[in-house]
């Protein structure tokens, strides 16, 4: 390209953000449908929140020392974590290396990372506008006792992002094992099925047994649940809230080595199928 | 003598395909046992492409054009063999290298299917880091000279299949690349936009020194931009030369077209009487035979005209294909 090029850095920034306006544009093309699938979402946290508060009534107004109000709280910005954990999942993946859809992103000088990260980042945006009204109606419903400090706002819009991040470096590191297998789905079941358990989007994590609790704590699945959530809703120590934003950092840089290292090797088997 | 754009050497692709017998048992036996047969898609391919050359790349289908044109683009990892296009290895994929070449194939879509193909030009300006003024112009510069003004606002989902292909086509040159390799850039599309599609890679040619090495199977493509084709088949590179000296290589015969005064005189004993209308006679005759077979004709018959032709280029590529795997 014979053009003068700006920086990397800011070109990358450029492409971000002119990524996530595309994106933006085409999600809202199809609002209706986002607002409907977001609707739909929200059957999960709803049988929690009304799981744990009725117990939590039963039980006198807490459960281990949570709070009907620290429920619901906790499960109403549960949703908007859910929504920013939404990434390109392994099924993704699957589709776009079984088709040969891949190909039009490699031809591309930018690691197709880049794309679904920018992509999905834009398709946030739009979430997390349409997830406002929802939020409004189940804090009348459910009556949530949230009062966080200006520092845990400022960790959990940190918190939020870092969540995102993990997760889609863990999950494109499964889809990635379809150029060796063709089909994933199996394993990401598995992996719902531990993120369930060990993430505190089931339950939050001091409910679970002790075990539970010290598996969890070596694996990345709390980081991009547990603690954005906590991080708003509980009682963090100022050090509590920076050290988990260490550990996310962490996390990030781990799952963004074993991405890049394994599509070092997957990438030479793309086969690029039809396309 | 400068650098080749496009170098092959004893390039080879292998596919590792399961196969198994169709039915139940055969699929109950094939969880404990999988076989696996090798198929070789590019078979020791060898070839050089100068800068700014146009070559016609033919083949029957699965003879392993597309495969090379992805090994070449950086799609594909070769299995063994050595390829460089502009000094680059492409499976190495690097930045340098992608920003100077192009892939357009005419069955795929690139662009943001909801959206105008204005945004998707602007996404392009963003990866590729093209200058603000100097996208501005070459996108301005490429819509006119595919006149495409009325199209680039509308979303690509609405668009014809022909309006599509020139959107694509504009959207995978914006960065002006230096090596564009066409995989059937023109089919499923009409004559007039198959042309107007031909014209326009002939202008880029011209105007940007730019190689380029397309696959088609529509002869007029060929015929309208490369004087130089490689054939391959099986894998295997069965012809590389001009295309003028195909029909040399592969036809045995040549057509003579015989305009006699005598309506009713029989040539049969000069060769294969392919047409007759009237007194006009049109032959097949042994290559070999040509000089003879025309000396014989002027002197036994009444001859009005006579012109001797190669085979249309259409036969010669259906003889090529024809060849079987040495």
């Amino acid at each position: 390209m014979s053009a003068a090029q700006p920086g990397a850095a800011r070109s990358l920034f450029d492409y971000y953000v002119t990524r996530g306006r595309t994106q933006i544009q085409s999600q809202f093309q199809y609002r209706v449908a986002t607002y409907m699938w977001m609707i739909g979402m929200l059957a999960e946290p709803i049988v929690y929140l009304v799981v744990w508060t009725t117990i939590s009534e039963q039980q006198g107004g807490s459960v281990q020392g949570i709070s009907t109000g620290e429920f619901a709280a906790y499960y109403i910005v549960w949703t908007l974590v859910r929504n920013m954990n939404i990434v390109f999942t392994p099924y993704g993946w699957e589709w776009r290396i079984r088709e040969g859809e891949l190909s039009a992103a490699l031809l591309r000088p930018l690691h197709p990372l880049h794309d679904d990260l920018a992509a999905f980042a834009g398709w946030k945006f739009v979430t997390i506008l349409l997830w406002l009204p929802i939020a409004v109606v189940l804090w009348l419903l459910f009556d949530p006792v949230l009062d966080p400090t200006l520092l845990e706002v400022a960790v959990f819009s940190v918190a939020i992002w870092g969540a995102y991040l993990i997760r889609t470096m863990f999950l494109s590191t499964l889809g990635m094992i379809t150029f060796w297998t063709t089909r994933v789905s199996a394993i990401f079941e598995l992996f719902i099925a531990l993120e369930l358990l060990l993430s505190g989007r089931l339950v939050p994590l001091p409910l679970m047994p002790d075990w539970a609790e010290d598996v969890a704590a070596v694996l990345p699945f709390q980081w991009s649940f547990y603690f954005p959530i906590q991080a708003l809703v509980g009682d963090f120590t100022t050090r509590e809230l920076l050290s988990g934003l260490a550990m996310q950092a962490l996390w990030i840089a781990v799952l963004t080595g074993l991405t890049l290292f394994v599509w070092r090797f997957a990438v030479r088997r793309y086969s690029a199928v039809g396309n | 003598m400068s650098e080749p754009a496009v170098r092959v050497a004893q390039l080879n692709k292998t596919f590792l395909v399961p196969e198994r017998e169709a039915g139940l048992r055969a699929a109950v036996k094939s969880l404990i046992r999988r076989q696996h047969r090798e198929v070789r898609a590019v078979d020791e391919i060898s070839f050089e492409i100068a800068p700014g050359e146009v070559v016609g790349f033919l083949g029957p289908n699965g003879a392993g054009k597309t495969t090379t044109l992805k090994m070449l683009s950086g799609l594909l990892y070769p299995t063994s063999g050595e390829a460089t296009v502009l000094g680059h290895v492409p499976s190495r994929r690097e930045r340098d290298f992608l920003s100077r070449i192009t892939l357009v194939m005419g069955n795929r879509n690139q662009l943001q299917w909801d959206l105008p193909a204005l945004d998707s030009f602007e996404l392009n300006r963003a990866i590729y880091r093209i200058a603000r003024p100097q996208f501005v112009q070459i996108r301005d510069e490429l819509i006119e000279l595919l006149d495409v003004g009325d199209l680039v606002r509308k979303p690509v989902r609405q668009l014809s299949l022909g309006e599509r292909m020139k959107v694509e086509i504009v959207g995978s040159l914006l960065h002006r690349p230096q090596v564009l390799f066409l995989d059937e850039p023109t089919i499923g599309l009409d004559v007039t936009m198959q042309k107007r599609i031909r014209g326009f890679v002939a202008e880029y040619n011209h105007r940007y020194e730019a190689t380029v090495l397309l696959t088609s199977h529509y002869m007029a493509d060929v015929e309208a931009l490369c004087k130089r084709v490689v054939v391959i088949h099986h894998g295997q590179i069965l012809f590389d030369g001009q295309l003028a000296r195909l029909g040399d290589d592969f036809a045995a015969w040549k057509t003579l077209t015989v305009e006699l005064e005598d309506v009713t005189a029989d040539l049969s004993g000069y060769g294969d009487v392919l047409e007759r209308d009237g007194g006009r006679v049109k032959l097949r005759v042994p290559k070999a035979e040509t000089a003879r077979v025309t000396a014989r004709l002027l002197a036994e018959r009444e001859v009005a005209d006579l012109t001797v032709e190669d085979p249309p280029i259409e036969d010669v590529i259906e003889l090529v294909f024809a060849q079987e795997r040495p």
